[in-house]
């Protein structure tokens, strides 16, 4: 085309961004490449081999090593024969590594760019302009934590070897949010990237070599599926996880009771706000932001737009024209808003997706973008006319398609953002600050971005509610998944108290010297009798029966977790109503202490100091939890924009609490008050074997204005009851204090709506130790972290002229 | 010489048009912060875009020690603003390739006239220039004496008290009476976008002045602190999507002040590409205010001609 026609066209030539140092890199090592394992570059010998390719032109860029149970086991050896010495360079020597891993992604950001956007297919644009410089400041970021971590994490040590398994949208970003948080805080890693897209990972471990980074803290495995799942399950003792919701669910079962920790990273179905009084055009924008970024293949995406009904038409009209000037092309041109979708495969699931909901009635408009002739390329996608019944309104596409429904109020558009079994993030647009913090507290997410999307953060932890997944990374809280506090390997054997085999039942004809007590259930602030009509007979210390208890089943705990969801009120009340509350328990139940102290005696044979210590004991962990309860506050980050990102505590939700038979009173005292200091509701299953401290204390409960349904109590077998609560839905998050092989079982069980856990894994917590029962560690496990970005800024930063 | 213009004869003043503007300035300053990386413009159509900016030139002298020596030099480089070698290097020579006009204040309209004899529009600052606060009556006046002495486009200013008070209808009326006033010019209006307090205002500030019959909406005077912004100019051309839907009429834009490099030049271009359309790069809908950009766009020009960077000495100063 020559000048004048350009002048008359005013079209855009082709900008491709050059890759010649990419190639270069790859032919250097002979578009070849082996695993980096122990710091060496090795090719085992008879290892498969598979391709990956450049999805914007189907050409091959090289061939990669698929590691084998061998070369796994290998890697994991040598992360745990560096990880002793790696921990004990300490925080200092770890921070220097780290800048200078910071400062090497610098020094390459081209070549890691272009690498990037070859292998994924990305605009050259977000990987060189959002990814690689994301991934430096989280290494810069987790460069300070390491420095800091003697001061900031006192009493916590690293958990030794993380095998981490990331996915292909962002690949080079989230080997970072994976290694930075694991090396800052001492451990060494393991790290399978995904088959389509290993590239930048290798260049990575060329980084470590440059860096000089110890042999065997950093290992790349590269390989398909059943190389991540040889790394899952390896000898590591963290898991980190990011990729679907159904990945997710088979790790977490796979790994159940094993003790590994786990964060996972999950899917989404990101509900994208826009109310009336929003900045229209802004909205749109940042729609193109939202899904259309990365070929809309970000967990976080925000695919579901609620758009309030008045503004519907006009909304969707603008965002029609707006798609329309999207750019398609090949990775490497900057002249592109989006590029191609990872891989075929990936292409035709969004076509059966949205098939699907065709045939559900779904309205499917394409944007009539030019498409590239070659390479694996889908247009913007809008799609109206849904119920929320509509596939394609409820399921993760991952794919470049948005989904609009309308709303009339606010609630409604709360009510309609959390009717979905996920909750990673979402996005409000208004102009009104009293409507979006309303909103944004109120939404199911671990993150809120108001009045802009896909914002990102070293600072700010990053993680989700639900099936999205849970743990954080990013900030504190992320680098909390990494580390274990020291007492933590130190925990004796858990042993259930046996029963006595049988009972000695009162004799006949003994007499009645008092009237009988009836120990039932306490269930949506009443008291309940068992649902079956069955109970159990509780001995005292010598075996002699000392009372009957409800022998609960699955409904008594439906019933239960129907109450305390009810109840959930109570997350919204203030924190200064929930101190008031329970100083107010504390005072009750230290008026009745002798009665407590008796029974202590008489059902654990405890000698009466033992047991005035832990009634004592029990009030002083009420007065903490209401002391903690309005001083847990969240903290205000300030990530680089005009804005700040507000991190708040909130409850997990509903949560169920299996009690130790140690301490049956102080463990069960102590577990439900930071659970409602928190906020959250509470479904207890006392000990198994002194559970009249339990049912002896809801008339304490009763007295104290304890809200109904706030505190549960369901009597019973522990685990029998134990496992249909971890497979309720309505359960947010269990603590379970057994046996190992219980711990197993729940988390199998917890899988699948992604509870959240606190299991002892067979070991004993000490709850009398001030240590581990610490009241900030506690309100820690009581709540998740939201983090709510608010940008700022409406002032016309205009000068005068005279 | 110019194509016809297209006169806004503007609509009765619809306060509810005003209600929905809600401008939030971090989404706008993301929006034009990312569109540089969104678009490269680069190759033939870096060259387009420079010479259709050259094109778009209001070449403006607006000084008090202007004299009509000086303005005649500066009509005479916008008749010619590229060298001729360079044009033909791209096989442009024969397009006839002007500035878009030249802006003057009212006096040297006439300097300008006799320099010019048609062949580049004239524009004159009117009504008050740069503050706008002198008496309505000989602002009027000063309208009408600028049409009557030859020019062909008048850019007025409007009194920011109107904006910075919330008075739209005043602003309206103020505009309207212009408008009258021009008769057959083309009216741009200013509406000093650095004195206003936010966003919102230029939003709602560009949407009266386009009911009012605005045939171009301005940022600012090149006096203001701070002039043409490509936050501002999103702003305002939003508003001028907005205008376009609700009534078929196509208002043009002029961001004037700062813009002083062709790289400046090119990221407004695309701006206006993005979210106007490719019909709104032309003269007739898009000018530049300024002085010190055809010089840069010149050297720029002269890069892509020969491959080696140009310095300014080799080029006709304006």
């Amino acid at each position: 085309m020559t000048v004048k026609e350009k002048f008359e066209s005013m079209d855009y030539s082709p900008a491709l961004e050059s890759r010649a140092n990419a190639d270069k890199w790859l032919d250097a090592n002979g578009r070849s490449f082996g695993l980096f394992i122990d710091g060496e570059w090795v090719k085992p010998k008879g290892a498969k081999q598979f391709a990956t390719y450049a999805p914007s032109t189907g050409e091959k860029l090289a061939d990669i090593t698929a590691a084998g149970q061998d070369d796994v086991d290998a890697a994991v050896a040598a992360a745990r024969k560096a990880q002793g010495r790696w921990a004990l360079i300490g925080g200092h020597g770890r921070a220097k590594y780290m800048y200078a891993l910071a400062r090497l992604v610098q020094k390459h950001s081209r070549v890691l760019a272009v690498l990037e956007s070859l292998d994924n297919g990305k605009p050259i644009r977000e990987s060189r302009d959002i990814d690689i410089p994301l991934v430096a400041r989280h290494f810069y970021h987790h460069a300070g934590w390491a420095e800091l971590m003697d001061e900031e994490f006192p009493d916590h040590e690293a958990l030794g070897v993380a095998g981490q398994v990331i996915p292909w949208n962002f690949p080079l970003l989230m080997l970072a949010w994976k290694v930075a948080p694991a090396l800052a805080a001492g451990n060494t890693v393991v790290l399978k990237p995904a088959e389509f897209t290993s590239l930048t990972a290798l260049k990575f471990a060329e980084l470590c070599v440059e860096a000089g980074l110890p042999k065997g803290v950093v290992n790349i495995v590269t390989g398909e599926g059943d190389t991540g799942a040889m790394v899952v399950n390896s000898d590591v003792d963290k898991v980190a996880f990011t990729g679907s919701t159904e990945v997710g669910k088979i790790i977490r079962r796979a790994i159940a009771g094993s003790g590994k920790k786990l964060t996972l990273e999950l899917g989404g179905k990101s509900p994208y706000i826009v109310f009336e009084d929003a900045d229209i055009d802004g909205a749109i924008e940042g729609l193109v932001d939202a899904i259309w970024f990365n070929q809309g293949q970000v967990c976080c995406a925000g695919s579901r737009l609620l758009v309030q009904e008045g503004i519907a038409d006009r909304f969707l009209e603008k965002l029609k024209a707006r798609m329309s000037t999207l750019r398609v092309g090949t990775s490497l041109d900057k002249c592109i808003d989006i590029g191609a979708v990872v891989d075929k495969t990936q292409k035709d699931t969004i076509e059966r997706l949205l098939a699907d909901g065709e045939s559900q009635g779904a309205v499917v408009w394409k944007a009539p973008c030019e498409m590239p002739e070659e390479g694996v390329f889908f247009p913007p996608t809008l799609v109206t006319g849904v119920g929320t019944d509509n596939t394609l309104y409820r399921e993760e596409i991952f794919g470049p398609v948005l989904t609009a429904i309308t709303f009339r109020t606010q609630s409604e558009a709360v009510a309609l953002a959390n009717n979905t079994r996920y909750g990673l993030a979402a996005t409000v647009w208004s102009e009104s600050l009293s409507r979006a913090l309303e909103v944004a507290p109120a939404l199911v997410a671990g993150v809120v971005w108001i009045n802009g999307t896909n914002m990102f953060d070293a600072a700010a932890g990053f993680g989700g509610r639900r099936e999205s997944g849970f743990g954080r990374e990013g900030g504190r809280e992320g680098m909390l998944a990494y580390m274990r506090p020291r007492y933590e390997t130190a925990l004796k054997d858990w042993a259930p108290v046996p029963a006595p085999e049988s009972v000695a039942m009162p004799k006949a004809g003994s007499g009645l010297d008092h009237i009988d007590r009836t120990a039932k259930m306490y269930i949506g602030g009443k008291q309940a009798r068992p649902d079956g009509g069955d109970s159990v007979a509780i001995a005292d210390k010598k075996g002699a029966f000392a009372g009957l208890v409800g022998d609960g089943n699955y409904k008594d705990i439906r019933n239960a977790v129907e109450a305390a969801t009810k109840a959930a009120g109570w997350g919204k009340s203030t924190p200064h109503l929930r101190a008031q509350i329970l100083y107010y328990v504390a005072e009750n139940l230290s008026a009745r202490a002798d009665e407590f102290t008796d029974r202590l005696k008489t059902l654990t044979g405890a000698t009466q100091k033992a047991a005035e210590a832990e009634v004592e004991l029990s009030v002083k962990r009420l007065f903490s939890a209401a002391a903690m309860a309005d001083k847990h506050d969240g903290s205000v980050h300030t990530p680089p924009i005009r804005g700040v990102a507000l991190a708040m505590n909130e409850p997990v939700g509903v949560l169920g609490i299996v009690c130790p038979d140690e301490h049956p009173l102080l463990a069960f005292v102590t577990l439900m008050a930071y659970a409602v200091a928190a906020g959250n509701t509470a479904v207890m299953i006392p000990s198994e074997r002194y559970p009249l401290l339990a049912t002896d204390f809801y008339q304490v409960l009763e007295t104290s204005d304890m809200p109904a349904g706030v505190v549960n109590i369901v009597t019973g077998r522990r685990d029998a009851m134990a496992v249909p609560m971890a497979k309720h839905y309505g359960v947010d998050g269990i603590w379970y204090f057994g046996s190992r092989e219980g711990s197993a079982e729940i988390e199998k069980a917890a899988a699948d709506n992604m509870k959240r856990t606190w299991l002892n894994y067979g070991k004993a917590y000490d709850f009398t130790s001030r240590e581990q029962m610490s009241a900030r560690g506690l309100m820690e496990r009581a709540s998740e972290v939201k983090n709510i970005w608010v940008p700022y800024g409406d002032a016309n930063e205009g000068g005068k002229s005279y | 010489m110019t194509p016809e213009p297209l006169v806004n004869q503007g609509t009765s003043f619809h306060a509810d048009w005003l209600d929905g503007i809600r401008v939030n300035k971090s989404a706008v300053e993301r929006r034009t912060a990312s569109l540089g990386g969104r678009r490269a413009v680069k190759k033939d159509s870096q060259i387009a875009f420079m010479l259709k900016a050259v094109s778009c030139i209001d070449l403006t002298t607006l000084a008090g020690d202007d004299t009509p020596g000086r303005v005649r030099r500066l009509c005479l480089k916008a008749r010619n603003p590229v060298r001729r070698d360079i044009l033909a290097k791209f096989g442009m020579e024969d397009m006839g390739l002007t500035t878009g006009a030249v802006c003057v204040y009212h006096s040297m309209v006439p300097e300008a006239n006799e320099t010019l004899k048609g062949s580049v529009p004239i524009a004159a600052v009117s009504t008050g220039f740069p503050a706008g606060l002198a008496p309505m009556e000989t602002r009027l006046e000063e309208i009408r004496r600028s049409v009557e002495a030859g020019a062909n486009e008048i850019d007025i200013v409007v009194t920011r008290a109107h904006v910075l008070t919330g008075n739209w209808q005043a602003l309206y009326d103020e505009v309207k009476a212009f408008k009258a006033a021009c008769g057959p010019a083309l009216m741009k209006t200013i509406l000093a976008t650095g004195e206003h307090g936010n966003l919102t205002q230029v939003g709602k500030a560009s949407m009266t002045a386009m009911m009012a019959g605005s045939d171009f909406i301005k940022t600012s005077t090149g006096m203001e602190g701070v002039n043409a912004t490509l936050p501002v100019s999103l702003v305002m051309i939003r508003q001028i999507r907005d205008f376009f839907q609700k009534t078929g009429i196509k208002v043009g834009y002029k961001p004037a002040g700062g813009i002083k490099t062709a790289k400046d030049a090119v990221a407004y271009l695309t701006l206006i590409k993005e979210e106007l359309g490719t019909d709104w790069l032309s003269p007739d809908l898009f000018r530049f205010g300024a002085s010190s950009l055809l010089g840069d766009l010149e050297r720029q020009l002269e890069y892509h001609a020969t491959g080696g960077y140009s310095a300014s000495y080799r080029h006709a100063m304006g």
